[in-house]
C-alpha cells in the first residue's frame, strides 16, 4: 500500500518561540532592509531607453563635461523595487491614524489626483499664450472665488508656494501698505504660542519681533497686547483657532485695537479647518490670512510638500497683492502680470515666485472643495471639532489638559506630560504610540505647555478609529506613569529603533561618499 | 458626504461623552455675530465624484496641451518625457500621504530618499552638500542671495542680465524689505553675455554674483573667471541652473568654482503643471552648511547600531530658532524631490548623458533649420537645448499666430521683458527629446508663413 504523502510534507504550526532568530539578510519577512542607490546602482546601468542622438557639431563651447558625475542608475524593475521597499518604511494617512496637531492630516481623495493629472492641467506650460490656457486660468479663478467667499475677504493672492510663503506674502502686503502711507513701523507682535514660521517670517521681511504673553486660559493676553500697541507696531500675527486648540474669542476686539493704533492683523490660517464654513475670518477684522491648501483642502503632504499657501486679503491690503493673478473679462480669463498691472494694480508689492503658483495643488483643492460644497465644508469643521473634543474629554482624566477648563477645544486637543514617572516624558509616549501602530501627535509644541502633546484627529476619522486610539493612548500613558522600562526603549517594532540625532548634528553626513578603499590584507 | 465617516448616531453618542447638547455648544467661544447660521449662501452644495470629474474635464479641454502639438517652450520650465514608473512611485500612499519626517523611526522611506536626493543634487551640481529641496528655482535663488549676505555680512548682490527675469523680480521684491541692493541689467540679443559687466562690478562690498547657466537666452559660458574675481574680493559665486538636464553635457558649476548652486528641478520627473508645484534645488560648499536654508537629512545610527536617517541641523530652522532662523521655510517640495530622484535613478549617469546628448543634437538641428528661414537669425554661438532667434518682427504676436496654427513655438522675449523694444524681436526656443524632426519642420513651415 502506498501512502499519498510520500514527500514528508505535513501541516504543522510549530511553536511561537521566545526570541526570533536573526536572519542572513537582516530582513524580517515583510520588513525589508534596502541599501542606497549608490550601493546597488552603477554608472553604466539605465532604466530608460533613449533614441540615438543625431551626430552634430557641438555648440557647447569648451564646456563639455568630462569628469564623472557619480550618478548610479538602476533598471526599471530595480528602481520600482527600491522605492517600493523604501515606501514601506513610511507611516502615512493611507495606512493609519495620523493625529499630528496643527498639520491637519486628513484623507487625500484620489479623485483629486486624477483631475490634477488631466493633460489639460498637467501638460501645459506656464508661459503659453493665455488664449491656449483658458481652462487652467478658469480653475485658478474658480478656486479664488471659493476662497474669498469662504473667508469673507476682498481678494486672494494665489501664488505663494506654502504656508510660510503665504505668511511672507501677508507681511509684505502689510509693509507695502504702511510704506504707501509713509509710515515706517518696525515691530511685529506674535503670541508666544505662535508657529515658529510667524516670527521667522516677520524677521525675514525685516521686522523686529516681540512676543505677547498668553493668559492662563491659553489665549492672547488682550490687555498686554493693547498696552504694547503703538506707532512702531506694524501689525500682529495671530493664529485662530490658536495652537492651544482654542478659539481666540477676542479677535474682533484685538483687530479693532490694532486698527485703531494704525496696524494690521495677520491671521495664521493653518487651523482654518476648524471653522471653514462656520466662521468667516473677514468678519473678525482680519487683514490677511494664508490658507494651507495642503491642510484644510486636503492636497497631499507628500512627505514634506509641495504645499500651497494662497493669502486672502482685506480691502485695505488688496491693492498691494503680488503679481501675477487671474482676472476675468467677460468670458475671457486674463493673467495680470507686470506689463498689464497698470494703474489699477500699480501698488502691487511685486512678484513672489516664477510663474503662477501651485497649479497642481489648485486643481486638487478645487476638486476637494466642490466635492464637499458649502454644506459639506461646514460639516468638515463640525466633525473635526467634534472628534477633537471627544479625544479631549476621553483622555483628560489620565493626562493633564492645561486648557480643558477654557471651554471646548476646536480642531485639536492639547495635553502636557506632567504626572509621568520620573524620567518619563512626552517623547516616550510618542515612541510607545509608534509601537501601537499610530503616528504620534505633535510633540513639544506649542512651547507654552510642558511636554506638549497636540492631537488633531481631523474629520476623516471614524469613531471606531478614535476609540481604539483612545484605548492605546490610555495604555501607553499608564506605562509612562508606572515607569515601564520597555517604554523607555520604544519603539521596538518600527523599521528603526530610536535614532541618534545628536551624532547626526555633531558630525553631519549629508551626502553619501564612497567608503575608503579597504586595504588589501597581506 | 463620501469623505466623512461619522454617522448621525456616532455624532450623537460623542456629544453625549463630551457633555454637549449640540454641535453648536462646541462653537460657543465664537462670538455669535461671527457665526454663520448655515452653509454659506451663493456657493453650490456637495457634488458627486462624477460631477466633479466632468467639470474638470470640461475645463481641461480648453487648454492646448504640450503633448498634442509641436512644442518648443522653455524659459525656466521644460517638457521632458517622464517615465511611467515615476508617477507610479510618487502615487504610492506611503510617500504621497506621509508628512515631513518628524518621527524618523517610521519615516525612513522618505528620509533615505531625501539622503539619496541630496547626494544626487550635490553631484550633479559639483558641490559638497545639498538640502532636501526648496519651493522652486526662483525662491531658492533669493534664499541663496540671503545666505551669501549672512556669510559675507555684505548686502550688494550683482545679478547677471542672463538671469531669468522672474527670478530677478522675486529678488527685487524681497530686496525692497531687507536692505539688500541688487545690481541688475537687461540682456542684449547678442552671443556675448554680460560677464564683463559682472567682473567690473565686483568689489569689496559685493556679497555675491548671481549667474544663470545656461542663461535665459540659452547661452553658456565658463564661469571660472567670475568665480576667481569674486573670491579675490571675498564675494561668493551663486550659479542658477533652470535646466538640470544640461549638466549631463556641460561642466558642473561647482567645477568652475561656484560656492552656492541653486536650480529648478522641474525638468526631471515633475512635468510642466502650468508652473507648479516645482522643486527648488540648493547645494553649496560644505563650509557654508550651517548657513543653509531648508531641511537637511543626515545619516546616523539607531539604538541597535543600524544605519538610519534623520532631519538634522534643525537649529538653523524656524521651529527651533524662530526669528533667528536662516529662513522661514517649513514645508518644502518633498514629493517633487522624490519624482526628481526617481527619474534621475532611472536615468543614471549613462541615461542622463544620453538624454543630454539627444537634447543637444536635436536643438542644434532645429537651430540650423530655423535659422534658414529668411530674416531669422540665430543669436547664440553656444547653447545646450535652448537658443534665441532674432525675428524680423516682434515675436509676441508671432507666438500667438503660431498657436493659431497649433504650434507652441517658444517664449517671446516680449512676454518676459515687456516694454523692452530692444528685446521684442527675440524668441527663445527650447528643443528637448520630445520634439521630433517632423515637429521642427512643422514649426519651421508655420514660422515662415507667419513671418511672410
Amino acid at each position: 500500500m502506498s501512502t499519498i504523502n510520500q514527500s514528508g510534507w505535513k501541516p504543522e504550526m510549530g511553536s511561537a518561540g521566545e526570541t526570533a532568530p536573526a536572519t542572513y539578510t537582516g530582513n524580517k519577512a515583510l520588513m525589508l532592509e534596502e541599501a542606497l542607490i549608490f550601493e546597488i546602482g552603477t554608472a553604466g546601468t539605465t532604466g530608460v531607453d533613449l533614441a540615438d542622438a543625431p551626430k552634430v557639431t557641438s555648440r557647447l563651447g569648451n564646456l563639455a563635461r568630462h569628469r564623472d558625475i557619480g550618478l548610479p542608475g538602476l533598471s526599471e524593475p530595480e528602481t520600482v523595487r527600491h522605492y517600493t521597499r523604501l515606501s514601506r518604511q513610511n507611516y502615512a494617512i493611507d495606512l493609519g491614524f495620523f493625529p499630528l496637531g496643527s498639520c491637519t492630516m486628513k484623507h487625500n481623495p484620489r479623485l483629486n489626483e486624477k483631475v490634477a493629472r488631466m493633460a489639460g492641467f498637467a501638460d501645459v506650460h506656464p508661459l503659453q499664450p493665455v488664449e491656449t490656457v483658458q481652462g487652467a486660468l478658469g480653475v485658478i479663478h474658480e478656486l479664488a472665488h471659493w476662497l474669498v467667499t469662504l473667508t469673507g475677504m476682498k481678494a486672494v493672492a494665489m501664488s505663494p508656494k506654502a504656508g510660510a510663503h503665504g505668511e511672507l506674502c501677508g507681511i509684505l502686503a502689510i509693509r507695502a501698505a504702511l510704506t504707501a502711507r509713509g509710515d515706517a513701523r518696525s515691530v511685529i507682535l506674535c503670541p508666544e504660542s505662535a508657529h515658529g514660521t510667524n516670527p521667522a517670517t516677520a524677521a525675514f521681511a525685516g521686522y523686529a519681533v516681540e512676543n505677547i504673553p498668553a493668559t492662563s486660559e491659553g489665549r492672547v493676553d488682550l490687555a498686554a497686547l493693547k498696552a504694547r500697541l503703538g506707532p512702531d507696531v506694524a501689525g500682529v500675527m495671530i493664529t485662530n483657532p490658536n495652537t492651544c486648540g482654542l478659539f481666540e474669542r477676542d479677535l474682533r476686539e484685538i483687530s479693532d485695537a490694532v486698527h485703531a493704533a494704525g496696524g494690521y492683523v495677520y491671521c495664521d490660517g493653518a487651523n482654518f479647518n476648524a471653522i471653514v464654513g462656520r466662521v468667516r475670518p473677514g468678519d473678525l477684522g482680519v487683514d490677511a490670512m494664508h490658507i494651507n491648501l495642503h491642510k484644510t483642502f486636503s492636497t497631499p503632504h507628500g512627505g514634506g510638500g509641495p504645499g500651497s499657501g494662497p493669502v486672502v486679503l482685506s480691502e485695505a491690503l488688496a491693492p498691494y497683492a503680488p503679481l501675477p493673478f487671474v482676472d476675468k473679462d467677460g468670458d475671457h480669463y486674463r493673467l495680470v502680470e507686470e506689463e498689464n498691472a497698470g494703474e489699477q494694480h500699480g501698488s502691487t508689492f511685486g512678484r513672489m515666485v516664477a510663474f503662477h503658483g501651485q497649479m497642481g495643488m489648485f486643481t486638487r483643492a478645487l476638486s476637494y472643495i466642490m466635492s464637499h460644497g458649502a454644506d459639506g465644508l461646514r460639516q468638515v469643521a463640525e466633525d473635526a471639532v467634534l472628534n477633537a473634543n471627544y479625544i479631549l474629554r476621553s483622555l483628560e482624566d489620565v493626562l493633564e489638559a492645561p486648557f480643558a477648563h477654557s471651554g471646548p477645544c476646536m480642531h485639536e486637543a492639547l495635553f502636557s506630560d506632567n504626572g509621568m514617572a520620573e524620567g518619563f516624558s512626552t517623547l516616550d509616549i510618542a515612541k510607545g504610540l509608534i509601537d501601537e501602530g499610530y503616528h504620534p501627535m505633535t510633540v513639544y509644541f506649542p512651547l507654552v505647555v510642558h511636554g506638549a502633546m497636540l492631537i488633531e484627529p481631523t474629520e476623516t476619522e471614524s469613531k471606531a478609529t478614535l476609540d481604539q486610539f483612545i484605548g492605546a493612548m490610555r495604555s501607553v500613558v499608564q506605562r509612562a506613569k508606572t515607569g515601564d522600562p520597555m517604554l523607555k526603549s520604544a519603539p521596538h517594532y518600527a523599521p528603526r529603533r530610536r535614532l541618534d540625532e545628536t551624532q547626526a548634528a555633531r558630525k553631519p553626513v549629508l551626502v553619501w561618499r564612497e567608503p575608503e578603499q579597504a586595504v588589501a590584507a597581506e | 458626504m463620501r469623505y466623512l465617516p461619522l454617522t448621525p448616531s456616532d455624532r450623537q453618542a460623542m456629544l453625549g461623552v463630551i457633555g454637549a447638547k449640540s454641535i453648536d455648544d462646541l462653537f460657543a467661544d465664537v462670538p455669535v455675530e461671527a457665526q454663520l447660521d448655515g452653509p454659506i449662501r451663493g456657493l453650490p452644495n456637495h457634488a458627486s465624484e462624477m460631477a466633479v470629474e466632468r467639470h474638470f474635464s470640461n475645463l481641461a479641454r480648453k487648454n492646448m496641451t504640450a503633448s498634442h502639438t509641436p512644442f518648443f517652450l522653455g524659459a525656466g520650465a521644460y517638457k521632458h518625457h517622464v517615465p511611467a514608473s515615476v508617477d507610479h512611485i510618487i502615487q504610492r500612499g506611503e510617500f504621497l500621504t506621509a508628512y515631513t519626517p518628524y518621527q524618523p523611526e517610521i519615516a525612513q522611506g522618505t528620509l533615505q530618499m531625501l539622503f539619496e536626493f541630496q547626494t544626487q543634487v550635490a553631484r550633479l551640481f559639483g558641490c559638497d552638500v545639498a538640502n532636501a529641496s526648496m519651493y522652486d528655482g526662483s525662491t531658492a535663488c533669493w534664499e541663496a542671495i540671503g545666505m551669501a549676505g549672512r556669510i559675507t555680512k555684505r548686502t550688494k548682490a550683482v545679478l547677471s542680465s542672463g538671469l531669468h527675469p522672474h527670478y530677478v523680480s522675486v529678488a527685487k521684491t524681497m530686496a525692497q524689505y531687507t536692505g539688500d541692493t541688487l545690481d541688475t541689467a537687461l540682456p542684449e540679443l547678442s552671443p556675448v553675455t554680460d560677464s564683463a559687466r559682472l567682473l567690473d562690478a565686483i568689489d569689496g562690498e559685493t556679497s555675491c554674483v548671481v549667474v544663470q547657466y545656461p542663461d535665459i537666452l540659452g547661452r553658456i559660458e565658463d564661469l571660472s573667471a567670475i568665480a576667481a574675481k569674486a573670491h579675490a574680493h571675498g564675494a561668493l559665486l551663486i550659479t542658477v541652473v533652470t535646466e538640470p538636464v544640461a549638466l549631463g553635457a556641460i561642466k558642473a558649476p561647482g567645477e568652475m568654482g561656484a560656492d552656492i548652486v541653486v536650480g529648478e528641478g522641474q525638468s526631471l520627473g515633475v512635468g510642466l503643471q502650468f508652473g507648479g508645484p516645482y522643486v527648488g534645488l540648493f547645494a553649496c560648499k560644505e563650509k557654508f552648511v550651517r548657513q543653509m536654508p531648508g531641511r537637511l537629512c543626515g545619516e546616523t545610527v539607531d539604538a541597535a547600531g543600524k544605519r538610519g536617517f534623520v532631519l538634522t541641523l534643525s537649529t538653523r530652522e524656524q521651529h527651533i530658532r524662530r526669528e533667528k532662523a536662516t529662513s522661514n521655510i517649513c514645508t518644502n517640495s518633498g514629493l517633487c524631490a522624490l519624482a526628481f530622484s526617481v527619474h534621475l535613478t532611472l536615468l543614471g549617469e549613462k541615461g542622463l548623458r544620453g538624454l543630454a546628448e539627444l537634447n543637444h543634437g536635436l536643438a542644434v538641428q532645429a537651430a540650423d533649420r530655423l535659422a534658414k528661414i529668411s530674416g531669422v537669425e540665430l543669436v547664440n554661438d553656444t547653447f545646450f537645448n535652448e537658443f534665441t532667434l532674432r525675428l524680423p518682427k516682434e515675436a509676441r504676436p508671432v507666438v500667438r499666430a503660431l498657436a493659431d496654427r497649433q504650434v507652441l513655438g517658444g517664449v517671446s522675449l516680449g512676454r518676459l521683458y515687456p516694454g523692452s523694444d530692444a528685446l521684442a524681436n527675440g524668441l527663445v526656443v527650447a528643443v528637448t527629446e520630445v520634439a521630433t524632426m517632423e515637429d521642427v519642420e512643422t514649426f519651421a513651415v508655420a514660422l515662415q508663413e507667419v513671418l511672410a
